[in-house]
């Protein structure tokens, strides 16, 4: 074990050579090349097995990644944002090939407008889409879940590719002390991919992904796919005792933080609830029974777990870094779902949008969430949707509209 | 040219390794040249499928192929092919898999992804030099979904989006060219009616490695409206009117391999044909006719004077 500095993208690259990957299908986006970048270093320097090609497009990529796959080789690869939602009709396809691999994505902000800094509709867009999610909030974390990752994908009751994901820029690009375990122990934790029946080969002939013509068919594998992920649930928390017993690090599909005696809680995933982390201290000092609710599985959904920590709270803020345009958050719908109808279950569920394209969540705005829970309690009425945003911000954008005008102008044409 | 084991239509295989029964059309083009070209490969092949008329041919449970199958996606199956021969290449080099276990990676689609949403995933293939064959069947049209004009339909022709009296406005995109541009190992234009010609081109292609590409014309009865009956004579008069020019590039040089000698008139070709019907009735469209005649007659001029010059010109097969 050695202990370094990395960023959440040396971590992921990291997490991957540990796992000694076979195949790395590759295509560069920002902020993930430095991922592709330090694999293909590695390989070519001959500190690493593997090999590694760069594909024309994401869509390549991951046809190209799901068909090793289904050929019987480990495969890891990683993407971000424009790439994920490029290669979107894979990442459905290759999910029903039942032929798991691990891809990390650096979460971005979509287009439009186009932008390079974090947040999860990237992400989110592939929720529906077959592959079990782990969504990291600290660079160790990133390597850890790698690992853990191949681990829950290659499950024989699960068999589904499975995505890591990490927060652009916030953690892509931040150092963090990062302890990397030893390959021996990892190879324990770890071995090679015993991919059984999923090959090609001459002696063997096998149809893979082959089209059905009946609903009935047709529901019958979706079905599967659906129980398979489910099965991720138990496998999961066996895989991350395992992990607690021989690297000393415990990643639970749901982390409770200072919940015990909580009467409000944020529920926040990825990067940015390090900042609520941090809010919830603060606030504890300042007397509040407060905590954090960080959600790591998001795919299976951990339902059962969120329910026995959320039950018995006054009041629930959900902060989503993420916009469904004309619905709200994502996260704070499915956490509705996990929550209605249920005995114990907090009365109130507030929603709360901040952090999009990398957009700061200042702590202020999390004691101000934490008054507006306290108010809903006592009231009992759950508050409007809030969309975090604030004079300052508002009086910036004007600022940048002005000059735009000024210049149009200046140029001789019509405003 | 090394020695071909097909030199008459006896030396073809007897026996057919794909399966019967499919769901394509009575007299699919297609499936003619598919067969043929199965044949010769053989088993020892994974086809890696896109979106198109042959999607159905491995339809849950059933398949036609002796050997193994992968459905991918319209524009990627070359990716497919990438991902299926790295890994097997992967596993040989690792131990994990015998070398007898090989195969060869085949990419099977219509005209509709290798001319068109294909076409960028078919050029990164290539330009990673790739061990892979592709097969298109071109029925130029996207036939599956009812025959709309693709990039591979031929001016002149109706199809279901290009109801007007001139049919389609464009031209049928040089793909040949296209791949040829790349520098793969082996390029081919085929059709199942010149069962040898095929034969002896996959053949040749099998003894390669590298990108090796096929574009197989495919007359398509219910898209181009004929009797199913009429496939492989209307396949024959696509080579004899020169509308089809059978050839291969290999070693950096283009060469035709059946150079109709008195070409026929294109409009032989045509009249049989529902998709050019606008062209005689219900008046004769002489001006249109003779244009498509040109195009053909202009295509053929220009081979004539590049292998005149070339030491391997009509050699006999």
């Amino acid at each position: 074990m050695s202990r370094q500095l990395l960023t959440g993208n040396g971590a992921a690259a990291w997490g991957a050579r540990l796992a000694e990957v076979d195949y790395v299908p590759a295509f560069p986006i920002t902020p993930q090349t430095e991922i592709i970048e330090a694999l293909g270093g590695w390989i070519d320097r001959g500190e690493m097995a593997g090999r590694m090609v760069t594909l024309e497009s994401e869509h390549s990529m991951i046809t190209a990644a799901g068909a090793a796959a289904a050929t019987g080789v480990r495969v890891f690869s990683a993407t971000s944002s424009q790439g994920l939602l490029y290669g979107m009709e894979m990442l459905y396809t290759v999910a029903g090939w039942r032929a798991p691999f691990v891809l990390v994505n650096v979460s971005r902000g979509l287009a439009s407008p186009i932008t390079l800094e974090a947040d999860h509709n990237d992400i989110l867009a592939a929720r529906d889409a077959g592959w079990l999610q782990i969504h990291c909030s600290t660079c160790q974390e990133v390597l850890d879940s790698v690992l853990m990752a191949y681990r829950l994908a290659e499950h024989p009751r699960v068999r589904l590719p499975a995505i890591v994901n990490l927060d652009g820029f916030h953690l892509s690009f931040t150092r963090e002390p990062v302890e990397i375990p030893d390959a021996g122990q990892v190879r324990d934790f770890l071995p090679r991919f015993d991919a059984g029946n999923i090959r090609f080969r001459a002696s063997v002939p096998e149809s893979q992904a082959v089209a059905v013509l009946s609903g009935a068919t047709y529901s019958y594998f979706r079905y599967e796919t659906h129980l398979a992920a489910l099965e991720a649930l138990q496998a999961h928390d066996a895989i991350a005792d395992e992990f607690a017993d021989r690297f000393g690090r415990h990643h639970p599909a749901v982390d409770a933080y200072r919940c015990e005696d909580a009467e409000y809680a944020f529920v926040m995933i990825g990067s940015f609830a390090t900042k609520a982390r941090d809010a919830v201290d603060r606030l504890r000092e300042a007397g509040w029974r407060i905590g954090l609710l960080r959600p790591r599985l998001l795919r299976p959904f951990p339902e059962s777990a969120i329910r026995a920590a959320l039950a018995g709270r006054r009041a629930v803020a959900v902060i989503d870094q993420n916009l469904s345009i004309g619905k709200g958050g994502i996260l704070h719908a499915e956490l509705a779902s996990a929550l209605y109808g249920v005995a114990g279950a907090p009365p109130i569920l507030a929603s709360f949008i901040g952090g999009l394209g990398g957009r700061d969540i200042a702590a202020e705005e999390f004691f101000e969430i934490a008054r507006i829970l306290r108010d809903a309690g006592d009231s009992g009425a759950t508050p409007p949707p809030r969309l975090l945003f604030t004079i300052d911000e508002l009086r910036e954008t004007r600022k940048l509209q002005a000059i735009a005008q000024v210049e149009r102008h200046e140029l001789g044409e019509q405003p | 040219m090394s020695e071909t084991r097909f030199r008459n239509l006896k030396n073809m295989p007897s026996t057919h390794l794909l399966g019967t029964g499919t769901p394509m059309c009575a007299g699919c083009g297609g499936l003619e040249a598919l067969h043929e070209f199965y044949d010769v490969l053989g088993a020892r092949s994974v086809f890696v499928n896109a979106a198109g008329c042959m999607t159905l041919l491995a339809a849950y449970p059933f398949t036609p192929f002796r050997g193994s199958w992968l459905y991918t996606a319209m524009a990627s199956a070359p990716a497919g092919a990438q991902g299926v021969r790295d890994a097997l290449d992967i596993l040989k080099a690792s131990g994990r898999m015998p070398a007898e276990d090989d195969l060869d990676v085949v990419v099977l689609t219509g005209d509709g992804a290798a001319y068109g949403m294909g076409l960028s995933a078919t050029s990164g293939a290539i330009e990673r030099g790739l061990d892979f064959i592709y097969l298109c069947y071109d029925n130029e049209g996207y036939g599956n979904t009812g025959q709309q004009y693709s990039g591979a339909t031929p001016h002149g022709a109706r199809t279901a989006t290009s109801l007007g009296p001139q049919g389609y406005a464009g031209d049928k995109k040089p793909l040949f060219d296209i791949w040829v541009a790349h520098r793969p190992s082996y390029v081919a234009t085929v059709i199942g009616a010149e069962p040898l010609d095929l034969a002896r081109k996959v053949e040749t292609a099998k003894r390669l490695k590298g990108p090796r590409l096929f574009i197989a014309l495919s007359p398509c009865p219910t898209g181009w409206g004929y009797d199913p009956r009429e496939t492989v004579q209307i396949g024959q008069l696509a080579v004899k009117t020169g509308v089809w020019p059978l050839k291969e590039y290999v070693d950096g040089r283009v060469t035709h391999t059946k150079v109709p000698r008195e070409r026929l008139p294109v409009e032989e070709y045509l009249e049989r044909q529902g998709r050019y019907a606008h062209l005689f009735a219900p008046q004769r469209d002489d001006v249109a006719i003779a244009a498509i005649q040109a195009t053909v007659d202009a295509y053929w001029a220009n081979v004539d004077r590049d292998e005149a010059h070339s030491p391997q010109s009509r050699r006999p097969r």
